[in-house]
């Protein structure tokens, strides 16, 4: 059992998972309160003319079975279907709106790992001494402060009072762009820099104790060789805490991009919701659906490069 | 080459200390074993010799290798690893980096400018493994693969000191002896200086030049091995050797010490010994007796510290010549009674595995007879324990518990379920897993009797197995791994099962405490009049304890009879194998390394 073997069972379970999603999302027209017709007319006035519109185009009068194949096949064909607030295309609006929120959260990871891997590291290095104790204490700071308090106080401190951060908006230009994403980036990346230090600080301390990294030592390998061995094997539990980062920030976005009044999937969400924009939740859950499916998938690849046992399976000898 | 002088270990944080008082020297190209159980300090030893103590320990006293003084001087310490001093440690499943195929971890170690290509291949070939071996990665090897892989990569430097960590405990026996072979062929050829730590003093007697016995922190005796053997002058030393079984004779009882290894600071002020000891006399109570020099008529030799005999008994001069423990017979086959146990061609395989675990084994238990099942690693022994109680499904053969079919638990009534496991109850391996660490001793008991209907009377049932009945408020954390296995037989034991399946009880333990458990195990057998399958790799251990035996390789049964016909006489060239593995103290054992 090799590389294609694995990657291709990797692959079908999570096109198995997102499947299975998928009927879940559809079924989220059936679980809106109200009738269907009523969700799916929004604010239109309700007569016998745009409902049978409605039914005609969503073929209502099918079984839900085929409801659901004949969405799903225009949702893989790249149509989901036309938002009720905005008459767009929801495609369109997602198009629009994805860019910043993958952008956002690519950032704030970056931030995260290039704060918390190595104040982990750190930490797990400086065993019980100072150091040690300000960087476990900043980690729980970070995992018990919430996204949105952090944005405002950021806000106010780096914003309103220093004045070196933009309030809001977007920015042109990558450089413009890049600056008025770093408050927001921080504020998601707070949360996650806690975890990345507490799962990273753990991990190497446990595999600092282990009985390779004594041998290695005893038999005079250098200092940075022997880290080097136990920084390896302690990725596996800290490629986890990456992945449970990614896709928190994903869900994190929604109250962020709230705050900073930014364009992204998670104010769409958030105005979707509100206005009982069916289509438009359903296009947003499925994405979101894919999205952490495939980090779940990078993940499990990210293991096996790691560690040759998952790919290579255990029971050789 | 080594020399230790007052070695102290402490534990700053609790005040503990750990082993006091150590001195010992090793001289360029000798082979020196210290022995003792855990608790001894013999571990803790090599590591504050090599600067390697655990997190939270300090040690003082002064260390000199290769004539340089290091225990104040950490880059000293750094510079000599590898190329000076080099560690070999227990567990070979643990000792390699898991990430990192086995030619890259040995090439770690070259000194720099050495040649990997050439180097890794060469010291594979010195360790008796194939060069393909340096392209796999630790899981893809067998124990005693990874243990020459440890080898190989702690002789990478070219050491001039090989210190071995208990190098093959974790090892099959016969895998240990090869490993052993190994290990002093290469140190001869080497002309390495070696230093062994185990606990098993018989193996030490066949490996080394010289020996040193600690117990609870100290030093006890230090003396040639051949000497040694002849005659120990500590009682300890004593204890410790009759404590280990022989494979070769039955013992009427095999002599045990009570109690077990105490805490250093618990014995800070008499002889760490003086409370187990049936010699002890008032002296040895008022203080920390002294290693002195044992001459040949009691005067004392010029260099203690070298290859003289030192004892740290207030009384070695007088010690009564110990009489050989009396010879036991093994008990008669039983009457043709009904078997409480027979198995019938049992097969099972693993999903995923290549060959079966059990290809097909037969064999019966009748009502108060020992029986053992032997066998290596991967022989199906513990496949086939766990059979006999249930917790695995064989594919097909059937089981038999007192008449009753018990091939298939699930398949099965619940009173009939019910009825199988009141007649057959198992005692497991690691003593530390196998009870509730949350629930206190009292109330494991309790439940255990509870389940078989009967009164509730924990304190008879810690009785039996030879246990306070104060034990029962306690957990099981603040219990010793012997304790433990006894508080586990009781729970076994409860509802007096007609039979106990034992699946290597006293592997994990200490010599002395095995001793006390194997004559615990003997007395319920009498008392309750059990029959017993006894699972386990230790040949001693079946000719002091079982009736009949069958021996189990690769899930087949190569040979079974009575203990002492198989054991004097076998008939199948693996239980000769078997039977040459266990150290018999000689100089000659382990032999040739086979490459």
């Amino acid at each position: 059992m090799g590389w294609a073997g694995f990657l291709l069972r990797r692959f079908a379970g999570t096109a198995a998972v997102v499947l299975l999603l998928s009927v879940g999302v559809f079924l989220l027209l059936y679980l809106a309160p109200g009738s269907i017709q009523q969700t799916l007319l929004g604010t239109r006035p309700a007569t016998a003319e745009t409902i049978a519109a409605i039914q005609a185009r969503h073929h209502l009068n099918d079984p839900v079975a085929l409801q659901y194949l004949r969405w799903f096949g225009d949702v893989l064909r790249g149509d989901l279907g036309t938002s009720i607030r905005t008459g767009m295309p929801v495609s369109d609006m997602l198009g629009q709106r994805l860019p910043l929120t993958l952008a956002l959260v690519g950032y704030g990871t970056l931030l995260a790992a290039l704060a918390g891997i190595p104040l982990g590291v750190l930490g797990a290095l400086r065993r019980g001494r100072v150091t040690d104790r300000l960087v476990v204490t900043a980690g729980v700071v970070g995992l018990s402060a919430p996204p949105f308090a952090v944005g405002l106080l950021l806000l106010v401190v780096f914003a309103l009072w220093l004045g070196w951060f933009p309030v809001y908006g977007t920015g042109q230009g990558a450089g413009d762009q890049l600056w008025h994403l770093t408050l927001p980036a921080a504020a998601l990346a707070l949360g996650a820099v806690g975890l990345l230090i507490r799962f990273g600080r753990a991990a190497l301390v446990r595999e600092m104790e282990q009985d390779y990294v004594v041998f290695a030592r005893a038999r005079g390998l250098s200092g940075p060789l022997v880290l080097g061995y136990a920084m390896r094997n302690s990725l596996v539990p800290i490629l986890t805490a990456a992945g449970l980062v990614v896709t928190g920030m994903l869900a994190g976005t929604v109250l962020v991009e709230v705050t900073f009044a930014l364009p992204g999937l998670g104010s769409l969400l958030v105005d979707s919701v509100t206005f009982k924009d069916v289509p438009v939740v359903q296009a947003l859950a499925l994405l979101l659906t894919v999205l952490i499916s495939g980090v779940n998938l990078l993940v499990d690849i990210g293991y096996s490069i790691i560690d040759p046992r998952v790919r290579l399976g255990r029971s050789v000898s | 080459m080594l020399r230790v002088d007052d070695l102290t270990v402490r534990q700053p944080a609790t005040g503990r200390t750990l082993l006091s008082g150590v001195s010992f020297e090793v001289a360029p190209g000798e082979s020196v074993a210290i022995v003792g159980e855990s608790g001894s300090g013999k571990s803790l030893t090599v590591r504050a010799l090599l600067g390697l103590l655990p997190g939270g320990l300090e040690s003082h006293g002064q260390v000199v290798i290769d004539g340089q003084r290091v225990d104040d001087d950490p880059r000293a310490r750094r510079r000599q690893r590898g190329g000076t001093v080099s560690l070999l440690m227990q567990d070979p499943f643990t000792l390699l980096n898991p990430l990192r195929k086995a030619g890259r971890q040995i090439a770690d170690g070259l000194p720099s400018g050495a040649d990997p290509k050439a180097e890794v291949p060469r010291l594979l070939a010195e360790v008796g493994l194939p060069a393909e071996v340096a392209e796999r990665y630790p899981f893809q090897l067998s124990g005693g693969m990874r243990q020459r892989v440890g080898l190989a990569a702690a002789l990478a430097a070219a050491p001039r000191v090989l210190v071995a960590d208990e190098p093959t405990t974790a090892l099959d026996a016969t895998t240990q002896r090869e490993v052993l072979a190994l290990i002093r062929r290469v140190q001869r050829e080497r002309d390495m200086t070696f230093l062994l730590i185990t606990h098993d003093l018989r193996l030490a007697f066949s490996m080394c030049d010289r020996i040193m016995v600690m117990y609870a922190g100290r030093v006890m005796e230090v003396g040639r091995a051949a000497e040694l053997r002849e005659e120990q002058h500590h009682p300890y030393t004593r204890a410790l050797l009759a404590a280990e079984p022989p494979a070769d004779r039955r013992l009427a009882v095999i002599p045990s010490v009570p109690g077990s290894v105490p805490a250093h600071d618990a014995v800070a002020d008499r002889c760490g010994f003086a409370d187990r000891c049936a010699h002890a006399v008032a002296a040895c109570r008022v203080g920390v007796p002294e290693l002195r020099s044992i001459g040949a008529a009691g005067v004392p030799e010029a260099r203690p510290l070298d290859g003289g005999r030192l004892s740290a008994c207030v009384r070695a001069e007088e010690l009564p010549v110990a009489p050989a423990p009396p010879l036991g017979v093994a008990a008669t086959p039983r009457g043709a009674a009904e078997p409480i146990l027979d198995i019938r061609d049992l097969r099972k395989t693993y999903p995923g595995a290549s060959r079966p675990a059990l290809a097909g084994v037969s064999l019966s238990v009748a009502p108060g007879e020992i029986v053992a099942v032997v066998g290596e690693s991967g022989s199906g022994k513990t496949t086939l324990a766990r059979c006999v109680t249930g917790l695995e499904r064989p594919d097909s053969g059937t089981v038999l518990l007192d008449g009753g079919d018990c091939s298939d638990y699930t398949r099965m009534t619940r009173q009939a379920v019910r009825r199988a496991r009141r007649t057959a109850q198992m005692i497991f391996q690691d003593p530390y897993s196998t009870l509730n660490p949350a629930r206190t001793v009292g109330a494991t008991l309790k439940e255990a009797l509870a389940a078989d209907g009967r009164p509730p009377d924990v304190g008879a049932l810690l009785d039996l197995v030879g246990l306070d009945p104060a034990l029962a408020a306690l957990r099981p954390a603040n219990l010793s791994g012997g304790e433990r296995q006894r508080v586990a037989i009781a729970r076994a034991v409860a509802g007096e099962p007609r039979l106990l399946v034992c699946d290597e009880p006293v592997s994990a333990l200490d010599v002395s405490v095995q001793a006390q458990v194997l004559t615990l195990l003997a007395g319920l057998r009498e008392r309750l009049s059990m029959g017993m399958l006894f699972i386990t790799h230790d040949l001693a251990v079946v000719r002091q304890l079982a009736d009949r035996l069958y021996v189990l390789r690769a899930g087949e049964c190569l040979e079974s009879g009575p203990v002492q016909r198989v054991l004097d006489a076998p008939d199948h060239p693996y239980t000769r194998k078997l039977l040459d593995s266990v150290p018999d103290g000689s100089s000659a054992w382990p032999g040739q390394s086979s490459e």
